[in-house]
């Protein structure tokens, strides 16, 4: 089922618009994030298309059928919320078979589909627990579970992994994804981090301050930001802008090799280092600029020297000064 | 250092609230135990000159039967049922309707409504007795059970205390029910009822205990025997039994009993919720 977005604008209570008028379609069976800094409109956008907000302007479409202004309980989509929101009297079974009961299934088809889906996403062994005895990572699947119960051709999940710690967001965020592929559900994952959104999505949609910013696949929008604010929000460690003008260069610090030749643009004495795994890190004073580099195993550099900097042409990217937008 | 002394530390200090402990409890005991002890007593022991205080001389079993013969007890039990099993029963369905519509809904002047409602607690119940009786007096329902339950199916305070634990709830629970297919009314019955069980434990036992209590509502919307509710019952006994302190001391007894019995019951109950609420939800 493919999803659109028209026009999608929300204002809560006469304030400055939250949300301005977004336009976007997300394919049959993708997985796309919404992706931004907290405020620019990516849970507002979240709650609009679960139907707990209702928009003041534009339209949501679920395949051909306009459904901006019906209820989130008649909209059949699933969704996993931050907290995860499990219904802490009932016990896990009877959670994720809930939205079978709203439904009216018989109890012995519930019951099975309720363990299948347990079985999907591991946590059978748990079936008799209350959500209170669970870890974190436990109470997530749980959460998944009876968000995919009743087959929704949606699944809405908001900041799902912000409560879970490092190790655990890693194996959540695969385990999102394997589920995802293996239901083949169209997913909109809601998140502030953008490794998790590069990591999972088929598509990004990074938004800033209400408004769509660039959509792309997580590769393009790695390798070609279109603006100053999506290049800038990508990667890690961050990119690197220097002034040139009223230009603006972009260099990705994977892309700043050292060289023996002199180039007085990109040369100066290294300030930091550090090397985390097999990746090392610097950062060089290049007059007003303060330069990282990420270097590969074999490049040696130490604190103090003097190196000298440079990238290839396509990587480096020109955004203009002063609308912020790539050139 | 800390001079602050807390009580119960050291050995000396807890012998001492031990013996305030059970300095209360015996005060607060001992004219139960009189009553009790005086149910088995014959009226004669009762009121001699060096009264048996402690221990009848024999167990006057028979009090009892004879406390229901002499007024019709039974059926004034039967009234302070019906009152308050369907007062109680009203009660927690207004009170679970409202606090969830003040807690949840959106609605015009919800505030402003909520605030008023709240305002009405500051008047005294005895101010409203007279409008009250008026208004069940013009519609026909002096010396019957409307009388005596209508006008206490909604409490203030109830609303109130259970408006305050719904807005504990969290709210995402209620988006997670919507998205899982949930009316309003069904995350109400499914959800946050289940989740307000100590809240309506606690509000079921105030509300049943002031019902069988209710001493001068009753009085005043019954005229006929038939209608009178235990504690008017009993009062009317006194007056009618004239000196038959032995007949009382029983029917008092049993009129206690009920409440002794819910009160065992649900103890378990309000000790659990009292545990839980020190939790995080």
């Amino acid at each position: 089922m493919n999803i659109q977005l028209q026009n999608l604008t929300m204002a809560f209570n006469n304030n400055p618009p939250t949300l301005k008028g977004i336009n976007t379609t997300i394919k049959d069976g993708q997985l796309a994030s919404l992706l931004g800094p907290s405020g620019c409109g990516k849970s507002t956008t979240l709650m609009l298309l679960a139907g707990l907000y209702k928009p003041t302007e534009g339209k949501i479409l679920f395949g051909d059928k306009d459904v901006t202004n019906k209820e989130a309980e008649h909209r059949g989509i699933g969704m996993v919320f931050q907290n995860y929101a499990l219904y802490p009297h009932l016990s896990v079974l009877k959670n994720i078979m809930f939205p079978l009961k709203m439904k009216k299934v018989p109890k012995a088809e519930a019951i099975e589909r309720a363990t299948k889906m347990a079985k999907l996403t591991q946590i059978d062994h748990l079936l008799d627990r209350k959500p209170g005895q669970l870890s974190g990572g436990q109470q997530q699947r749980v959460a998944i579970a009876r968000a995919l119960v009743k087959e929704p051709e949606l699944l809405l999940l908001d900041e799902p992994l912000s409560n879970l710690d490092a190790r655990l967001r890693l194996e959540m965020r695969e385990e999102i994804r394997r589920i995802q592929l293996e239901v083949g559900i169209t997913t909109i994952f809601v998140t502030h981090d953008q490794e998790e959104a590069l990591s999972i999505s088929d598509k990004v949609i990074l938004m800033n301050d209400g408004e769509i910013i660039q959509e792309a696949s997580p590769l393009d929008i790695y390798k070609t930001p279109n603006s100053i604010f999506s290049a800038t929000f990508i990667g890690s460690p961050p990119i690197n802008m220097i002034k040139d003008g009223d230009k603006i260069l972009g260099i990705r610090p994977e892309n700043l090799k050292p060289t023996a030749e002199a180039n007085s643009k990109f040369s100066g004495t290294v300030t930091y280092r550090e090397t985390i795994g097999r990746d090392t890190l610097i950062k060089v004073k290049c007059g007003e600029n303060t330069l990282n580099a990420l270097l590969e195993t074999g490049d040696i550099v130490n604190f103090g020297d003097t190196v000298h900097l440079t990238a290839e042409k396509e990587n480096i990217y020109n955004f203009d000064a002063s609308t912020g937008r790539r050139v | 250092m800390s001079d602050q002394t807390t009580l119960g530390q050291g050995p000396l200090s807890k012998t001492t609230l031990y013996i305030l402990l059970s300095l209360g409890s015996i005060l607060m005991l001992l004219p139960f135990l009189w009553m009790i002890i005086s149910s088995f007593m014959t009226n004669h022991e009762l009121l001699s000159i060096n009264p048996r205080v402690f221990w009848p001389s024999t167990f006057q079993w028979n009090n009892y039967y004879r406390a229901m013969q002499v007024a019709p007890f039974g059926r004034y039990f039967f009234n302070s049922f019906v009152v308050a099993i369907l007062g109680t029963i009203g009660e927690l369905i207004t009170t679970i309707l409202a606090a969830y519509a003040f807690s949840r809904m959106k609605f015009w002047g919800r505030d402003i409504l909520f605030a008023i409602l709240l305002a009405t607690m500051m008047v005294p119940n005895e101010i409203l007795i007279i409008p009250n009786f008026i208004t069940i007096a013009n519609l026909g329902w002096v010396d019957r059970f409307e009388a005596l339950i209508v006008p206490w199916l909604a409490s203030v305070f109830s609303i109130f205390l259970l408006r305050q634990f719904f807005l504990g709830i969290p709210i995402q629970l209620s988006y997670a029910a919507k998205v899982d297919g949930c009316s309003d009314f069904k995350f109400l019955w499914y959800v946050m009822v289940p989740l307000a069980k100590p809240a309506l434990i606690t509000i079921t036992l105030l509300t049943t205990i002031s019902s069988w209590n209710a001493f001068l509502w009753p009085l005043i919307v019954t005229n006929i025997t038939e209608m009178r509710t235990v504690p008017v019952g009993l009062a009317m006994f006194r007056g009618e039994a004239g000196s038959q302190y032995d007949l009382l001391m029983a029917a008092t007894v049993l009129a206690v009993l009920p409440m002794f019995v819910l009160y065992l019951i649900m103890q378990k109950y309000i000790v659990a919720a009292a545990s839980r609420s020190g939790l995080k939800g």
